[in-house]
């Protein structure tokens, strides 16, 4: 039996969909069998971030009508063998699902895979209520700006009230020189006001735009800092234990000898 | 520059980072209190009771509000007195 993990924020634009990207292309890069679940009907996006998009053809509320089996709407990664994607209906909206069909549907995925990844719409309407229907585990995702972790704190009391208990943090963007000279708020200002706990931070990091602007998650790219941090943040999925990373950013020196392959 | 400097003598300059977590703490503490107007209502029905006991007040102009000053959330309740039973003050002593 597999394990379902919604990852959610209520505010929009935090990051939610390049995080489910990123998570599960890690996952699947350790050997996990994973699905992606875009549940953000009429505004899918998940598929553009992964480059899958010319590949659809059934979608969620497709499975979901019985207009196509659950196997002929998943589709599979064009690099990894264990990832794959339920892209969600773009024509339709959220009332073309309710919270019982995805949790069944989310019960029949549980079957064939290790991680069901569940992207989240923004809100908190219906939307977000079919997102955390089936979902054993969640991930709520926040920036350091006041309005996103307002959201977040509200989003924490819905999980709860949804019954997913203790959901863990991201704190994505952030920004260590601004942390250091006091004009952004860092991760332990955010733990101490939403007091949940940490599961991985992510520096600001250009690459992540430039990765997805080609449809490649950044965990590819070996020299994304965001990559490493989502690498880590898997690793922490699966339960290991690994240190937050350096979120300071490289000097000169170790630049240099990264570039002439001298192992620091 | 100025910060800098501000910085340099020594004077404690509120940061931006200071602000929104004090803000957010306001906020969050509405936010999550979530005082609807019917346990407002049931409070102030509790307090008359309680109050009457002791005092007499204008029951009509009683207000119980929740309310945010600077860094602190807070109960308002404005009670007027119309008058002090002779008994409260036997016991208050």
């Amino acid at each position: 039996m597999g394990e379902a993990i919604v990852i959610t924020s209520g505010k929009g634009g935090v990051g939610k969909t390049t995080t489910t990207a990123n998570l599960g292309t890690a996952l699947a890069l350790m050997g996990q069998k994973v699905v992606l679940v875009d549940t953000d009907i009429g505004l899918r996006n998940l598929d553009v971030v992964l480059g899958l998009e010319n590949r659809i053809v059934y979608d969620l509320v497709d499975v979901v009508q019985g207009n196509c089996r659950l196997k002929q709407a998943l589709i599979k990664d064009k690099r990894l063998e264990g990832l794959y994607l339920l892209p969600a209906a773009q024509t339709k909206d959220k009332t073309a699902v309710s919270p019982e069909q995805m949790r069944n549907l989310v019960g029949e995925l549980k079957k064939e895979f290790d991680y069901i990844l569940i992207d989240c719409p923004a809100g908190i309407e219906q939307g977000f209520k079919n997102a955390v229907a089936g979902a054993d585990r969640g991930i709520v995702v926040t920036t350091p700006e006041v309005s996103a972790v307002r959201d977040a704190d509200r989003i924490i009391g819905l999980l709860e009230a949804e019954g997913i208990n203790n959901p863990r943090l991201i704190i994505n963007r952030i920004r260590p020189k601004m942390v250091r000279t006091g004009d952004m708020m860092g991760i332990e200002d955010i733990i101490e006001i939403l007091a949940i706990d940490l599961i991985g931070v992510i520096p600001d990091d250009e690459t992540i735009i430039v990765t997805t602007n080609k449809g490649e998650p950044a965990v590819y790219d070996q020299n994304s800092r965001a990559g490493q941090a989502y690498r880590n943040i898997a690793r922490r999925i699966m339960g290991e234990e690994v240190p937050l990373m350096n979120l300071e950013e490289e000097g000169l020196i170790s630049k240099v000898k990264k570039f002439l392959g001298i192992n620091r | 520059m100025l910060e800098f400097l501000m910085k340099l003598l020594g004077k404690e300059q509120q940061t931006s980072k200071t602000l929104a977590k004090e803000r957010l703490r306001l906020v969050l503490v509405q936010d999550r209190t979530n005082v609807s107007p019917e346990l407002l209502q049931n409070l102030k029905e509790d307090l008359i009771a309680v109050i009457t006991k002791y005092m007499e007040i204008d029951e009509k102009a009683l207000e119980v509000n929740i309310d945010s000053h600077e860094e602190q959330v807070a109960l308002i309740a404005n009670i007027p007195i119309k008058n002090v039973k002779r008994s409260a003050k036997v016991q208050a002593n």
